[in-house]
């Protein structure tokens, strides 16, 4: 499967999201166990779904705001950064883009979508995930490592956590407080929407119920604040990011198999 | 064209971290006896046709989850 990294005009994780993917699957192709805590002996048909990646056309590429044709990809990531400098609210001019209605329309056809940080911030103001991310609590801006606990939300991306699992993630925002007016936050915790918790003590923005990512009632569209792309190689401290980069295709594979 | 103005500010009960950062900062720069302080924009506009603008609040310059918005017409 091959990943599109969208890129704003004030976008600045794709690159790292671009090799989080690359390495996800290199991974999920060549080793038994995926590297990011994987659950499991990863099937032998991912090989198949990750594709060949010597060839470019398996490679992750950038998707400029501006493009509305993802016929050529498998699954989205809407990174992090300052989208069109993040005026009036954080992600809000973004999701006017060309891309972003080619994603909407690209989500709406099942296809997998992941929105990091900023990325959470367009997914929902486009609608697409549910809630709205506010000025931290402290009003500053967080850059740590920290623990999240994967929730029990049924998504293929998190195909390769266990549910209750704790991973080791950077924070890095100022303006990730999750928040949903009650009925709506009733909603998404009925409906299992949570993908991931801050571990207990860790919360730190004063997101409600402890939030950092959600997705929607499909399952298809995840976001969270923290940054799963800056986890997947030893030397920054943690692989624990990996597995949400092989989840569909994990998913995938196994539904083929 | 009409002059309109939009006032925009966070809903009731959600907590305005901007707000009270500036509350915070009062005592240390001698003010005293202010409160609830809660920090929203205004978007000053010319429009040909108002009717549309109510759509732009909900699409675009405020986010109905949490923000409420008033549209002041000026002149026109």
């Amino acid at each position: 499967m091959r990943w599109g990294v969208l890129q704003f005009p004030g976008s600045c994780d794709e690159r790292d999201a671009l090799n989080a993917c690359q390495i996800a699957a290199v991974a999920l192709a060549t080793e038994p166990r995926g590297a990011g805590g994987g659950v499991g002996e990863a099937p032998s048909s991912a090989r198949n779904v990750v594709g060949d990646l010597t060839d470019p056309a398996s490679s992750p590429r950038l998707v400029w705001h501006e493009e509305t044709d993802l016929s050529d990809v498998d699954g989205i990531v809407v990174p992090g950064g300052f989208s069109y400098g993040d005026y009036l609210r954080a992600g809000a001019i973004a999701r006017f883009s060309p891309a972003m209605t080619a994603v909407a329309e690209f989500a709406a056809a099942g296809g997998p979508v992941l929105g990091i940080c900023n990325g959470f911030q367009v997914l929902c103001e486009s609608g697409l995930l549910p809630g709205a991310l506010l000025t931290n609590e402290r009003t500053r801006f967080i850059c740590r490592q920290g623990d999240l606990i994967v929730g029990d939300a049924d998504s293929p991306f998190l195909s390769g956590y266990e549910p209750g699992q704790r991973i080791s993630i950077p924070f890095k925002h100022q303006s990730g407080r999750f928040f949903a007016p009650p009925e709506l936050l009733e909603e998404i915790e009925s409906n299992n929407q949570v993908a991931f918790r801050y571990a207990p003590g860790q919360n730190p923005n004063g997101s409600l119920n402890d939030i950092a990512g959600v997705t929607n009632e499909a399952g298809n569209v995840i976001g969270l604040m923290p940054h799963p792309e800056h986890a997947v190689e030893a030397f920054a401290g943690s692989t624990d990011g990996l597995a949400l980069f092989q989840g569909p295709a994990i998913a995938a594979a196994g539904a083929g198999a | 064209m009409i002059q309109a103005r939009v006032l925009i500010r966070p809903k009731e009960g959600i907590l305005d971290a901007q707000g009270k950062a500036v509350e915070g900062a009062l005592p240390a720069l001698g003010f005293s006896g202010i409160e609830h302080v809660r920090i929203g924009r205004i978007v000053e506009l010319s429009a040909s046709d108002t009717d549309q603008l109510d759509e732009l609040c909900q699409k675009l310059l405020a986010n109905p989850l949490i923000e409420d918005y008033e549209i002041e017409t000026i002149s026109g």
